[in-house]
């Protein structure tokens, strides 16, 4: 029996029934289909969270000049409340929130009796103690239950503090899992947002969409992407802020990092205001080698493309002695990943560089398409999927341009740039990789008593349960908030804590000596 | 840092900014991982449980294990009855635990999904149990949340059979696994056969054994919690998070109880020796006096660094309330006392506390936030601040040192296995006042000034 056999065997039917579609082994050649996106079972112990984290925690919490009030219970701001390591500078022209934790601490009298009265005072007060150039509101689970009109809260107080104002509703039970509300939060900035700035376009400007700059990865990309003569018109969200995002449709061209959270905003982008999109991957040298030559072929401009390899070249450089150093500490070793919707796959090959090979993988709220790839779309909508909106946007008649013609987009596709395309993890994953979508907590004992990795990539949940079981665990939500691991010396960040991660001491000390020696010494009766 | 908080205080009634509390159903998940071989379980959205078990396993540095019922939009019209009748099923299966401790959440509670139905109707193996607390988000803090989990395993499991077992129930508060095996050391130490309740001792300060299991050795158990109904006497430590627990214990069982601070500092501790003084019958122990008499001792020695320096302290009520008492002891200043926590009871115990101790300009306030405490600060400031690691951000502001005591303490290691409580707890509070205090003089004074010997 094969390992995923032997663990899909101990679940009863219905479990099995339901699992068996999202526990997959990769063969080579074969198509590898797998079911993603659906409900999580009850009581299974998912990894997921919620529509809500989603929105607020992800995508729109790391705008660092908007005051973002959670309309709820205390909880859920306070959860997200400096716990995603989505770093941000202000300055003197930018306030930043990101240190505060704003709620409208809703009681049961507000339950009882509504709550769009304390949103309103709530924004008020937010109004004259911080006058910020834009509010954003998420709603939590019983604001939706109740009926709180979110929306006409947010047009009202637009119209009288004559500042942005918007509104997610972004309920924690929307939706099968954080997904639905990297959608809602989308739909919301696009409709709210881009677009409403008045800056005029400068020459080779992009968006980096899907990078939220957790422990300074953002930075990290930007410094080398600025390096090449490149503009970033904004950040998508990581320390980004309202005021840049404004002028996002007036970029060349969108570098999408995480496709999961953000590929409803490159898309919406390419047909409203005409910007093409490349998926990027700036984790890992070969990724971020191939994303900076994508880029300058987009481009097509010698001194750009010259200027990209000598940069190319000069990173390299700083850091080879270094990754010669820790691949010889790692290689052959074997690991395991489970994060998100993207990150597994951007991982890959900077393991695979280091060689170490993932053996075990998956997503917590991927889509099929972030498994396959995007020929998969359009998927078919269950019940779930039609809860979370889904808008249509057309050509702006006044700010839609394009860099290329349509030949030449063409003519670049078939040169093999990935415009509106991404092939999903299935390109880089291994052959008998053993794949689960919406892992849980039994598959993943069970996982790594069988195939037994090196190292165990996850988050802070499944952690020190890895790390009980004697297996190096880091996290790759926070880094262990360590960073940034993007960029050339991102990679050598990373490889250093992987090193120090499977080289921590204290695991040769885990066995007590007299659970080995004996430690009753003395004779037996008659051997004087 | 916290750039654009004013200095001018301002008057707010609906935004709350930089909360001092946090909701209600991850105080319950806390006090059901202090069962032995329980599943905590929460009865909501898939985010609710992962954020709690973030926010313990952050704090603790050691897995905390819970499932939920994972609505769906579906489930939140039609009630969550399907989704938790799954959950037992397949939690009772898969992770095979001796009890699931299902808690609440706003979601479940606004639709007014009935709990007592649900569990009732659903199908629990032979020998296995299920209980419930209702702990909506919008009410109190999860000192409430952690609170209602002992009473609703109270009012599920204790029986009261006529027979007494000699024994003290302890309600050990919203502590520490480290400040639980201080009670327990302490009670042990005077000769008290006890129960406690939640014990998280053994579960989130489990030891590295090179293999995972899912219920460590602490905990509860099943069978203790029956017989607290049987208890001599309940000691409520900690008079706001413990007294619902005691008076649930009275009302269903008839066990008396006794209320008292958490035992922190000398007074305070005295107050919980003489209790079980009295409960045990037996002469305290030399070992007990001996660590008394250090801890004496040691005030007396630095008491020149510690005395009227002024404090904010922060956090949950009860350990405020304590932790004030002992920098009193300390002959410092607890200038501002804030908790999140909502109830009036706090500020009239510290106005008790500043009257008792005869100290003047001292404030305190419940169902308060950082964000004020920071505005207070920035008027007139403190020498020291301390609470849990959220307050970092304003001891880095206005430059201020900070002792990390409470909950909860994301930044910093090994806290969770020491005590605070006891006069071995009071002994470490007072190194770690004093180190932040010293260490701060030592890094301020003039180069001439520098002390070899202080």
């Amino acid at each position: 029996m094969d390992s995923r056999d032997k663990v899909l065997d101990q679940y009863s039917s219905k479990l099995y029934k339901n699992r068996k579609e999202h526990v997959i082994q990769i063969e080579d050649g074969e198509p590898n289909v797998i079911a993603a996106d659906t409900r999580a079972i009850p009581g299974i112990m998912t990894n997921r969270g919620c529509c809500y984290a989603g929105c607020k925690g992800v995508v729109i919490g790391p705008l660092k000049d908007v005051v973002q009030i959670v309309h709820g219970p205390i909880g859920c701001s306070y959860y997200a409340w400096g716990t995603r390591r989505n770093k941000a500078k202000g300055d003197e022209n930018t306030k930043n929130f990101l240190e505060y934790c704003f709620s409208t601490d809703m009681q049961e009298t507000d339950i009882v009796f509504g709550g769009e009265k304390k949103l309103k005072k709530a924004i008020k007060e937010a109004v004259e103690i911080f006058d910020p150039a834009c509010i954003m509101i998420a709603s939590t689970c019983p604001v939706g239950l109740i009926g709180d009109d979110i929306h006409a809260v947010a047009a009202e107080a637009e119209e009288m503090y004559n500042i942005k104002v918007v509104a997610f509703s972004c309920e924690g039970y929307k939706g099968v899992s954080q997904s639905g509300g990297h959608h809602i939060a989308n739909n919301g900035l696009m409709k709210n947002v881009i677009g409403t700035g008045d800056a005029k376009p400068v020459k080779y400007s992009i968006n980096l969409l899907g990078e939220y700059n957790i422990g300074g990865d953002g930075w990290e990309i930007c410094r080398v992407l600025k390096r090449i003569g490149y503009n970033i018109v904004s950040v998508m969200t990581g320390d980004g802020s309202y005021a840049e995002m404004k002028n996002a449709h007036t970029a060349d061209l969108n570098l999408v990092q995480c496709h999961r959270s953000i590929n409803y905003i490159a898309e919406m982008l390419k047909t409203k205001y005409g910007t093409e999109w490349l998926k990027v991957n700036f984790i890992g040298i070969e990724g971020i080698k191939q994303s900076l030559r994508d880029v300058a072929a987009f481009f097509n401009d010698p001194a750009l493309t010259a200027k990209t390899e000598a940069v190319i070249a000069d990173e390299e450089e700083e850091i080879a002695v270094g990754m010669v150093y820790y691949k010889s500490m790692l290689k052959d070793k074997t690991a395991a990943i489970y994060v998100g919707g993207s990150r597994t796959h951007h991982y890959i090959n900077l393991l695979k560089s280091l060689g170490v090979e993932v053996i075990l993988a998956g997503y917590e709220f991927a889509h099929r398409d972030d498994y396959e790839g995007r020929q998969v779309l359009p998927l078919k909508m269950d019940a779930d999927s039609k809860n979370i909106e889904s808008i249509t946007v057309v050509k702006d008649p006044t700010k839609y341009r394009t860099f290329h013609t349509e030949e030449r987009i063409k003519e670049l596709k078939e040169a093999g740039l990935p415009i509106e395309s991404y092939d999903g993890l299935w390109a880089d994953i291994a052959d008998k990789a053993m794949i689960t979508d919406d892992y849980n907590q039994f598959e993943t004992e069970a996982f790594l008593k069988l195939l037994k990795p090196d190292i165990f990539f996850s988050g802070i949940k499944d952690k020190y349960i890895v790390q009980r079981s004697g297996v190096p665990s880091r996290q790759l939500h926070s880094y262990d908030y360590s960073g940034p691991y993007a960029g050339f010396k991102g990679a050598l960040n990373f490889a250093r804590d992987v090193t120090l991660a499977v080289n921590t001491p204290a695991f040769s000390l885990v066995q007590a000596p007299w659970k080995s020696e004996p430690t009753l010494i003395g004779n037996l009766g008659g051997m004087e | 840092m916290l750039d654009v908080t004013p200095k001018e205080i301002s008057e707010r009634s609906a935004l709350r900014i930089n909360p001092l509390k946090t909701c209600q159903p991850v105080g319950a998940m806390y006090a059901a991982l202090g069962v032995h071989n329980c599943m905590p379980h929460s009865h909501g959205s898939q985010g609710c449980c992962s954020y709690h078990r973030m926010f313990l396993t952050r704090h603790f540095k050691d897995p905390a294990i819970a499932a939920s019922s994972s609505f769906t939009e579906g489930a939140s019209v039609f009630g969550g009855g399907s989704n938790l009748k799954t959950a037992i099923k397949n939690i009772f299966d898969l992770y095979e635990p001796d009890i699931i401790a299902v808690h609440t959440t706003c979601l479940s509670e606004t639709i007014g999904d009935d709990l007592v139905t649900y569990i009732t109707d659903a199908k629990i193996p032979e020998g296995k149990i299920v209980v419930h607390a209702n702990t909506p988000s919008y009410v109190g803090s999860h000192i409430t949340g952690f609170s209602s989990m002992i009473t609703g395993l109270i009012h599920y499991l204790s029986v009261n059979t006529g027979e007494k077992n000699g024994k003290l129930a302890l309600f050990p508060g919203f502590v520490n696994p480290g400040d639980m095996r201080e009670m327990k050391k302490l009670m042990t130490l005077m000769g008290v056969k006890y129960t406690m309740l939640p014990d998280t001792s053994g579960v989130m300060d489990s030891p590295m054994t090179g293999e995972y299991t899912m219920y460590p050795k602490g905990g509860t158990t099943i069978d203790d919690i029956k017989d607290l109904g049987n208890c001599e006497l309940s000691l409520a430590l900690g008079e706001i998070t413990s007294t619902p627990p005691a008076e649930s214990l009275k009302n269903k069982c008839k066990v008396p109880f006794a209320t008292l601070p958490l035992p922190i500092g000398i007074e305070l501790t005295d107050q919980y020796i003489m209790a079980l003084n009295r409960f045990s019958k037996n002469e305290v122990p030399y070992i007990i006096e001996e660590e008394r008499g250090q801890l004496v001792d040691i005030l007396l020695d630095s008491h020149k660094y510690s005395q009227n320096k002024t404090v904010a302290i922060y956090g949950d009520p009860d350990t405020v309330l304590a932790l004030a008492q002992f920098t009193l002891e300390m002959g410092m200043i607890p200038k501002y006392l804030v908790t999140g926590t909502p109830g009036k009871t706090f500020e009239a115990k510290a106005n008790e506390l500043f009257e008792k101790f005869g100290v003047e300009g001292c404030t305190a306030k419940g169902n308060a936030d950082l964000f004020e405490l920071h505005q207070w600060i920035k008027n007139d400031s403190v020498d020291l601040m301390i609470g849990g690691t959220h307050g970092k951000y304003v001891a880095k502001a206005e430059d201020i040192p900070l002792v990390r005591a409470g909950f909860p303490i994301v930044d910093r290691y090994v806290h969770s296995y020491l005590p605070l409580v006891g006069y071995k707890g009071a002994m470490r509070l007072a190194e770690m006042i004093l180190n932040a205090l010293m260490d701060r003089q030592d890094r301020d004074c003039a180069d001439e000034d520098m002390e070899m010997i202080m």
